[in-house]
């Protein structure tokens, strides 16, 4: 059968389907539905250094192949991440990575010199949450500051460093040259697209952020384009994301120049869809006798 | 494992009131029976949520689950055919806590009505305060009936039933029950909660809001209650509801 391993800043994935950071929590409730060894990896609901309390209700709507959230990082903080969740996910089987998010450049370094010292296999630097007041995404959206963030909390982090990316930017090509250039193992991406939906009655917006991230299909062509302009710009692997929800979107993203994938929506619809598309992947794989994930990575041949 | 998401063959669907559809799914291998007052995420052809509903009924293998259309998803459930599966993670939540040699009025509002069949059919001879908008809207009275409740109809327009508010009654008979189990409106369950408060009676509330992931994962669908030490924080509808302490809810 197919392998479908994948290697990331040397850390070894069982599969590349990660589950992305906010649709699954800190892995215990769907730990209820199957073994999360079936994922190749979790990156688990966004940390901050203190705990946060996150936005009022309503905080998701749907719209057209998609939702938009603001959740605003509703967590417990770092230091029970460390305590109460960590030494449980790491007996799942799965590559664990924490997802980190900052109020300030000082938040990110502590962030990373605390899960520096623990058992935690990767750090996820989210530097692109659209749904929160201070800090967030206003670090990921110039060069300037993707590159300054990154070389700050790499000299911390002892962790292979993935640095999340936003698609809210002019130019992604020069932002994910900034995170290679200081620094980061990978990138991932792409975060969310900020999204907007009003009740035509009341004229308030179904979201009491009344902004929110948009995710799902909706944005998967959006993520493949951008994953494919990042992929022609950075030797570092890319982990793509955005609206992937069948074994043939999982494909195409890799095909695009992706080396692992995440996934997130898709277990709102359907729990079980990182099973799915991983017995299509293999299938494919099989069919098409190709050997590895890495021979479909970037193998797009563009017009 | 304690999810479960299954196909479940829908063997009902009728138009029971204006809007407001009533179905019977079938399954032989339901994990777990449900409880009153939990509730199942159903999966809507075409859609990226899933729809949460509460449950009105439960038997070994069936569930009865009555729901109003309110927008695009519940309009296509509505339309589906006798016959057809649908895709439900169930059951889910937890549930309302009644005890043997209590009473209890249970009080429903509007779509909120229906999780009280069943709780109704958990406990000794409740009173069950119903209420709607209007005589369009009543559904479920013949149910409450069959199943040995004393049963009050309220309208807020009079059209049928008592002329008045569910609280209205409630607070005539609060000297006749032991405690409070109510589903429906937000200023509804405001006004039952302070009732409650005002004669001592211990009260639930089942609560909505928008929801995501069903299980507790995503963290959308998020409510303030108010903790032992006094603080506030936002709990998850899904995951520690949809009942809550009406003590504990900021409304």
């Amino acid at each position: 059968m197919a392998d479908l391993k994948v290697k990331i800043a040397g850390i070894e994935f069982s599969n590349p389907l990660i589950a992305a950071s906010g649709t699954f929590g800190f892995g215990r409730e769907y730990s209820e539905f199957y073994p999360l060894s079936v994922l190749g990896g979790i990156s688990c609901k966004g940390i901050t250094l203190k705990k946060r309390d996150g936005n009022p209700p309503p905080r998701i709507a749907e719209t057209p192949s998609g939702i938009l959230n603001a959740v605003g990082l509703q967590n417990p903080g770092v230091d029970h991440f460390i305590e109460k969740d960590l030494d449980w996910l790491k007996e799942q089987n799965t590559v664990v990575i924490a997802n980190i998010a900052g109020n300030t450049e000082e938040d990110y370094c502590k962030m990373a010199e605390k899960l520096s010292d623990s058992n935690v296999d990767m750090i996820e630097m989210n530097i692109s949450c659209p749904n929160v007041k201070s800090g967030g995404v206003q670090f990921g959206t110039s060069c300037e500051s993707v590159g300054g963030i990154t070389k700050a909390v790499r000299k911390y982090c002892k962790k292979p460093l993935i640095v999340k990316l936003s698609p809210n930017v002019s130019n992604i090509a020069d932002i994910a040259r900034s995170a290679e250039s200081e620094g980061a193992d990978a990138i991932s991406m792409i975060n969310t697209l900020t999204g907007m939906r009003i009740d035509i009655n009341s004229r308030r917006p179904i979201i009491k952020n009344n902004t929110g991230g948009l995710s799902g299909p909706a944005v998967f062509p959006v993520a493949v384009r951008m994953v494919w302009q990042a992929y022609n710009a950075v030797k570092i692997p890319i982990i793509g994301m955005g609206g992937i929800s069948t074994w043939q979107d999982a494909v195409e993203m890799l095909i695009a120049g992706a080396s692992a994938l995440q996934i997130g929506t898709v277990f709102f619809s359907d729990p079980y869809a990182p099973i799915k598309i991983c017995e299509g992947l293999e299938k494919f794989m099989y069919e098409n006798n190709i050997k590895s994930i890495a021979e479909l990575t970037g193998s797009i041949k563009p017009w | 494992m304690k999810y479960d998401s299954q196909s479940f063959k829908l063997i009902k669907n009728d138009e029971i009131a204006k809007g407001i559809f009533d179905w019977t799914v079938k399954n032989s291998n339901l994990s777990s029976v449900a409880k009153a007052g939990q509730f199942v995420h159903i999966a809507v052809p075409g859609k990226t949520l899933r729809r949460p509903i509460s449950i009105c009924d439960a038997d070994k293998d069936t569930l009865r689950l009555v729901f109003q259309v309110k927008g695009e998803g519940t309009q296509i459930m509505s339309q589906q055919k006798i016959g057809t599966y649908i895709d439900i993670i169930a059951p889910l939540g937890n549930g309302f806590k009644t005890e043997k040699g209590k009473r209890y009025c249970l009080i429903g509002g509007g779509i909120g009505v229906p999780p009280m069949l069943y709780t109704a059919k958990q406990t000794d001879n409740p009173l069950v305060i119903t209420g709607f908008r209007n005589k369009e809207l009543v559904i479920l009275q013949e149910d409450f009936k069959k199943c040995g409740a004393e049963l009050v109809l309220t309208t807020d327009d009079g059209t049928a039933g008592i002329h008045g508010f569910v609280t209205d009654v409630l607070k005539e008979k609060i000297n006749e029950i032991d405690e409070i189990c109510a589903c429906g409106p937000i200023p509804m369950l405001k006004a039952i909660a302070q009732v409650a408060k005002e004669f001592n009676k211990p009260c639930q509330v089942s609560l909505e809001e928008r929801m995501g992931c069903g299980v507790g994962a995503c963290l959308v669908c998020a409510c303030k209650v108010k903790q032992e030490n006094g603080e506030e924080e936002y709990l998850h509808v899904c995951k520690n509801g949809p009942v809550f302490n009406a003590e504990e809810v900021v409304f």
